[in-house]
């Protein structure tokens, strides 16, 4: 129904992805508030009870902290923290398979260095 | 957390058919739940009785920790919208709302007019003169602004196209988190409301297949398609929900995680490999049943 959310994966991990992402590309400073589970909840329809279990997964992962009474914010550090835990993925999720399909069409490693240097100037 | 319904054994039988066979499970206070079948499954049987409008042929059933039938003190705290409803000859919109209005003891007012606004409804018109979708946004009205301690949709969007199912659901969603109840939605549209269910229970031929955590039945399965032989052998030792043959090729729908070793096996025999949403599941789950029987 959403177009943001897929019905194929936990949405508390999406909800807490997208947050991540907000860390990650600054557009949620550290020591700033996240948006409470009822916004969430409203604005990407989704049941609040989802919203926070993935907003207490960072708690858990110490990325975010509550404010008794206000509400959650986000921990001095987390970015970082976020951007070594990313840096870990991108070599599983990206440089792993695409050295997998490389293989399958008998690109060589030097062939992919190479292009990977091209797709850099061409950005 | 306190619950709402405790059902257990509920069984409804017409002579030798049961329509509802030995359903057992409860709903917590303050959740969304989802209660979904194919058609005929016995949904509609299991609201009825909820609502103390059929009789079970047996089990036990208390809603509020009370026997429903003719019990006001349960009755008042239920609010049923269902795709049936007749209303008295001659009223008009006005008049369904103000007799709502005395009948739902939270029943808000302002909430209600904001709502009729929304829909776009002619408040003055006389409900025999409305178009099936006009019924339909009247049902949702009475089911969001009554804020029943238990409110069930059966299908109540007949008609409405998808503009007004949306404005449904953003009413639905911002009205309960400023005033939480027990939520039943039944529908067969799993796409479109499943983000929003916190709980599924999923009913196939008058009994009880699912009952879980909504979230926990996304990533629950995955598919894989490519030459048959290979599937075979993939699926050899896990455990397939669902196959299709096409000639040479085949697809199977397998329950588990899409983890880094399902990749690779998967991509070591040249199959394609996908997830599968919630909405796919349930089919493949009731479709799989039903296939069964025919073969028994």
């Amino acid at each position: 129904m959403n177009p943001s959310m897929d019905d194929s994966r936990p949405i508390f991990m999406q909800i807490a992805e997208k947050i991540e992402d907000d860390i990650i590309e600054g557009d949620l400073p550290e020591e700033s508030q996240v948006p409470s589970t009822n916004q969430f909840a409203a604005l990407y329809r989704i049941n609040p009870a989802t919203a926070a279990k993935g907003v207490n997964l960072l708690v858990d992962e110490g990325i975010l902290y509550k404010k008794r009474g206000v509400g959650m914010f986000v921990k001095t550090g987390a970015r970082e923290v976020l951007r070594e835990k990313r840096k870990e993925q991108f070599y599983e999720q990206y440089v792993v398979s695409m050295i997998r399909e490389a293989e399958k069409l008998g690109i060589t490693t030097e062939q992919l260095t190479d292009m990977i240097r091209k797709g850099e100037t061409a950005r | 957390m306190s619950q709402v319904l405790q059902v257990r054994d509920l069984t409804k039988s017409y002579g030798k058919f049961n329509a509802v066979d030995r359903i057992s499970f409860t709903l917590e206070e303050n959740r969304i739940y989802g209660l979904l079948g194919r058609n005929g499954a016995g949904k509609t049987t299991v609201m009825n009785m909820i609502t103390a409008q059929l009789f079970p042929t047996s089990g036990e059933l208390k809603v509020f920790g009370e026997e429903p039938y003719e019990n006001n003190r349960v009755l008042s705290r239920i609010c049923f919208i269902k795709e049936s409803q007749k209303y008295p000859e001659n009223f008009r919109i006005e008049d369904v709302l103000a007799t709502a209005a005395i009948l739902y003891p939270n029943w808000d007012r302002g909430f209600a007019a904001s709502l009729v606004e929304d829909f776009k409804l002619p408040i003055k018109r006389k409900m025999k003169k409305l178009s099936r979708g006009m019924l339909s946004s009247v049902g949702i009205i009475i089911g969001l602004a009554s804020r029943a301690p238990l409110t069930i949709f059966d299908e109540p969007y007949l008609g409405l196209d998808a503009v007004a199912r949306t404005l449904f659901y953003d009413r639905l969603m911002q009205d309960y988190t400023e005033y939480p109840r027990t939520i039943i939605l039944s529908t067969h549209l799993i796409d479109e409301v499943s983000a929003m269910l916190e709980h599924v229970l999923v009913i196939d031929s008058g009994k009880l297949l699912l009952n879980e955590d909504a979230d926990a039945l996304r990533g629950r399965a995955y598919s894989v398609a490519g030459k048959t032989a290979k599937v075979e052998q993939f699926i050899a030792g896990r455990r397939a929900i669902h196959r299709d043959t096409f000639g040479a090729l085949a697809s199977a729908t397998l329950m588990g995680g899409l983890d880094a070793d399902v990749r690779r096996q998967a991509d070591l025999l040249n199959l394609e490999i996908a997830p599968v949403s919630m909405q796919q599941l349930i089919v493949h789950f009731t479709t799989e049943k039903t296939q069964a029987k025919g073969g028994e």
